[in-house]
């Protein structure tokens, strides 16, 4: 996969950067070239087409999975576009190389780096429209085109009060044969933003109220039958044998496809299939590395790798020298953290549609990686990519889980063998048992303080499987030297600039599970460390963990963030009987300093000491994102992404026996209901930085910190091991 | 053969008994907005109306529907007016909006037996309909929203 590898190594530093430097270049939009995309008259360039109604249709090429990117990337072309939102359509892109990622070169959405990614090329996109709008009008009245203006959807010449609609001209101009480049100077002063930042309602909302919204799951294609697809338990795994024969000739059932990796059910009705599944029967190979998974064990096994002094890491991230300055300090402290595997639940089961005919093959499906979809499925069945159609759905829930494309690749596959259409659907036990989960890690943070506390050295090692080869594709850890993003993610301190010497490693476990970037990738489990280990040494030195952070920072976005969250929480203040504060910092980025979103969150919690159980009363969070481009979008992403970090903080655990995975549905594997939640309240800031960035994941890293954190406040004892269920908690209040 | 009235209009399904209401909603009827999440009535996100009560289509068997009235999403209101989805709207509830169907219908059922929900039982009536992305914050203000409506 050419077009996926190596996300750091693709960065273009200077396509998000902004200011002079960022924009020194332009941009030339021509038109799609490929005809995925819906053409019609008066398109201007690749995102941009005009109607003489004044309709103004805006291709969004990333995959909306609850995010709001179908408004939030539009919003920024008709910004510059200077266009009346009231008459913007958007319309889902097909896939065309115009509308790739600049990082990822592939419509791909993962690492909350999509607002990021395509903010200037949107801006661009959006003042090419324009400009050629004005060129256009000025050319009519014989005027010059520097003496022209726009007010919304429309050109202006305020010398002779002449005033035309986008959609006047849109009726009699012809788009220039090559489109005319554009570069900074045609660009808005942010102040003069209308559009950006102000906050509109999202466009996708009002179809997910009426049952009108298409999902993957609702593709429905003529002639289509319908199956399941029962996957190997174990990485690698496949049938070694299995009853097919018999199967196939239960009621309803038009096939069973037995692939290199798992086998198909295939039927005329999904009862009928879900029917027949249960009577299938297969042996599994064996001898797999996989098999040999058993997570109490292999967490020992961890612990073990991580207090061996010759067990030598990749580095993550460096500053300093810190184990030089180690054995200087005037203490040292040394503290374990421990994460299980978790599923990533996404309500919508794993499905897709694939119509295989003589000449091609269409895909339905909601996917995060429609040009990987377009790549693998071509790759498996021997076609030219251009010959797999992708048909881009919503996605109910991508989490990560719908980055890779497997469910595309399968249903191709079994359409291919049955003659037919296929509607792949996974039940909810087989996606489940199928999962591909985050990491599970041991960390050992070792911690050199002066005589006042101070963080004067720091060593950070995180053990476990690489992630990247499983995600990606195989030898993508190798090409990217074990540098593996999606398992460290976090692990550094880029805003505890007063800590001088400072060391991340990754101890590689081999490779056997089938891991998944995870919303919040990393970080996730990082940052519970991190935050947990500052906010012990801050308690063990007397210290406020409010002001012990404070005087590990005087970067002013990060103290920003931590003073407006204490503002919010009323840190400090006297708590009624039974509840106390914990307090998280935490920044999620990829190219940190220089694009970093930062975020700070207070829990409040009480404990029910007899069961064990954790209640989270109230969460407050301060997020600094960049620009925010639909502030109210932002604050429900970084709410989301709270619930779904104090979900897997208190609540979800994937076990697996042998490497078979022990849960099956919602009874077994829970996620955090409407009476668990606390009441969260988000504060944006916003002003500081000249570019989006991260948001989708930013609210997760701060939940367990900030929820361990309190819990000592509460109890004098720490967790350690995520997540905190009531057999742990109890656990650790016996101890 | 089962019948039975989906959103006003009769209808009918071919498929045995034991087939769920949910895939006769679905594939033979077409009303995909009702969806599927887990199967063993877990998480609500095929939840619709059985003369008026809320039920989960995917544990409810086509055999139980016969003679009965059946309301999906797609015909909870006319043209997708209804207080609490307006209300839904207004507060911008859905992110993926996947469980948003089950919800609203799930909502529905309580605000036509109790006009003045208290948050409370609010919590309780809507506990069992999960939401991954983590909107039941907003769900209870557009509950408590809609309910100054009706």
């Amino acid at each position: 996969m050419n077009d996926l590898e190596l996300l750091e190594f693709r960065i273009s530093r200077r396509a998000f950067l902004g200011g002079a430097a960022g924009l020194a270049f332009s941009f030339a939009f021509g038109f799609p070239t490929q005809t995925s995309s819906q053409t019609s008259s008066g398109r201007l360039n690749a995102y941009v087409s005009i109607a003489p109604d004044g309709t103004i249709t805006i291709q969004q090429p990333v995959a909306e999975m609850g995010q709001g990117i179908s408004t939030g990337l539009p919003l920024i072309v008709a910004e510059e576009l200077d266009a009346d939102w009231r008459q913007v359509k958007v319309v889902q892109s097909g896939l065309d190389p115009a509308y790739h990622h600049p990082v990822f070169k592939a419509q791909y959405v993962v690492a909350s780096i999509s607002t990021l990614g395509y903010w200037t090329p949107l801006r661009m996109a959006g003042a090419q429209a324009r400009r050629m709008l004005i060129d256009a009008a000025a050319g009519k009245w014989g005027v010059p085109v520097a003496e022209c203006t726009t007010e919304p959807s429309a050109v202006v010449h305020k010398a002779s009060g002449r005033r035309m609609t986008y959609g006047e001209i849109a009726a009699f101009a012809t788009p220039p044969a090559t489109p005319p480049a554009v570069d900074a100077k045609d660009l808005k002063n942010p102040a003069d933003f209308r559009l950006v930042g102000k906050g509109v309602p999202r466009v996708d909302v009002p179809a997910k109220t009426t049952g009108a919204a298409r999902y993957g799951i609702d593709a429905r294609v003529p002639g289509m039958a319908y199956a399941t697809f029962v996957r190997a338990p174990v990485r690698d795994s496949g049938p070694l044998s299995s009853n097919a024969d018999a199967v196939k000739k239960l009621p309803g059932i038009v096939d069973v496809v037995t692939l290199e990796h798992g086998i198909a059910v295939v039927g005329e009705t999904y009862t009928a299939v879900n029917k027949a599944r249960k009577q299938l029967k297969v042996e599994w190979r064996k001898g797999l590395p996989g098999d040999g998974i058993n997570p109490d064990k292999d967490l020992e096994q961890y612990l073990g790798d991580g207090r061996d002094p010759k067990r030598v890491g990749v580095e993550w991230k460096s500053k300093g020298d810190p184990a030089k300055a180690m054995p200087g300090t005037a203490k040292t402290v040394s503290r374990e953290y421990l994460n299980d595997h978790v599923y990533h639940a996404q309500m919508e089961p794993m499905n897709a549609t694939a119509h295989v005919r003589a000449d091609g093959v269409d895909i339905w499906t909601g996917t995060q990686a429609p040009t990987r979809t377009r790549l693998d499925v071509s790759k498996a069945l021997g076609l030219a990519p251009e010959q797999v159609m992708v048909h881009q759905q919503y996605l109910g829930g991508g989490f990560g889980r719908r980055a890779t494309v497997e469910a595309s690749v399968d249903a191709a596959l079994i359409s291919r063998a049955v003659k037919r259409p296929v509607k792949l659907i996974l039940s909810r036990e087989d996606d489940l048992w199928a999962g591909t989960f985050r990491a599970m890690t041991a960390q050992r943070i070792e911690a050199g303080v002066d005589a006042q506390g101070k963080i004067v050295a720091w060593q950070h090692r995180v053990v476990g499987e690489p992630v990247g080869d499983f995600v990606y594709h195989r030898g993508y850890n190798k090409a990217a030297k074990d540098r593996d993003t999606i398992f460290m993610m976090g692990a550094e301190l880029p805003y505890y600039n007063k800590v001088d010497h400072w060391r991340s490693e990754h101890i590689m476990e081999p490779e056997r599970t089938r891991t998944a970037a995870w919303r919040g990738i990393g970080a996730g489990y990082t940052k519970f460390a991190i935050e947990s280990m500052i906010d012990e040494l801050a308690r063990m030195h007397n210290i406020d963990p409010l002001a012990y952070r404070l005087m590990h920072t005087d970067d002013g976005r990060a103290r920003r963030v931590l003073e407006k969250v204490a503002e919010m929480s009323g840190w400090g203040k006297p708590r009624p009987q039974g509840r106390a504060l914990g307090i998280a910092f935490a920044e999620y980025a990829l190219f940190a300093p220089k694009v970093a979103s930062l975020a700070a969150a207070v829990a409040e919690i009480s404990l029910d000491r007899k069961s064990g159980v954790i209640r989270v009363h109230n969460y407050w969070a301060a997020a600094d994102a960049g620009v925010a481009v639909n502030p109210p979008a932002l604050a429900a992403q970084v709410e989301s992404a709270i619930v779904w970090g104090l979900s897997s903080a208190l609540k979800e655990r994937v076990t697996m026996v042998n490497g078979v995975v022990q849960q099956s549905n919602f009874h077994d594997y829970p996620i955090l209901r409407m009476a668990e939640m606390p009441d969260i309240k988000v504060e944006i800031i916003t002003g500081a930085a000249p570019v989006p960035s991260m948001v989708g994941e930013l609210g997760v890293p701060c939940t367990a910190p900030a929820v361990a954190n309190a819990f000592y406040a509460l109890t004098g004892r720490r967790l350690t091991h995520m997540p905190f269920t009531p057999e742990r908690v109890k656990a650790v209040l016996s101890a | 053969m089962v019948k039975f009235v989906v959103n006003g209009q009769e209808a009918h399904s071919e498929q045995p008994a034991d087939t769920p209401l949910l895939w006769v909603l679905r594939d033979e009827l077409g009303l995909t907005g009702t969806k599927y999440g887990c199967g063993m009535a877990q998480c609500g996100v095929c939840t619709v109306h059985l003369d008026g009560n809320p039920v989960r289509a995917c544990v409810t068997p086509v055999s139980a529907v016969q003679g009965k009235r059946v309301t999906t999403i797609e015909g909870l209101s006319p043209a997708g007016d209804h207080p609490l989805q307006k209300a839904w709207v207004a507060e911008q509830v859905p992110q993926c909006g996947y469980c948003q169907s089950g919800q609203i219908m799930q909502a529905a059922a309580l605000l036509a037996k109790n006009k003045r929900p208290t948050r409370e039982q609010i919590v309780a009536h809507m506990n069992g309909n999960l939401c991954r992305c983590g909107t039941y914050n907003g769900i209870v203000r557009a509950i408590q929203r809609a309910a100054k409506e009706v």
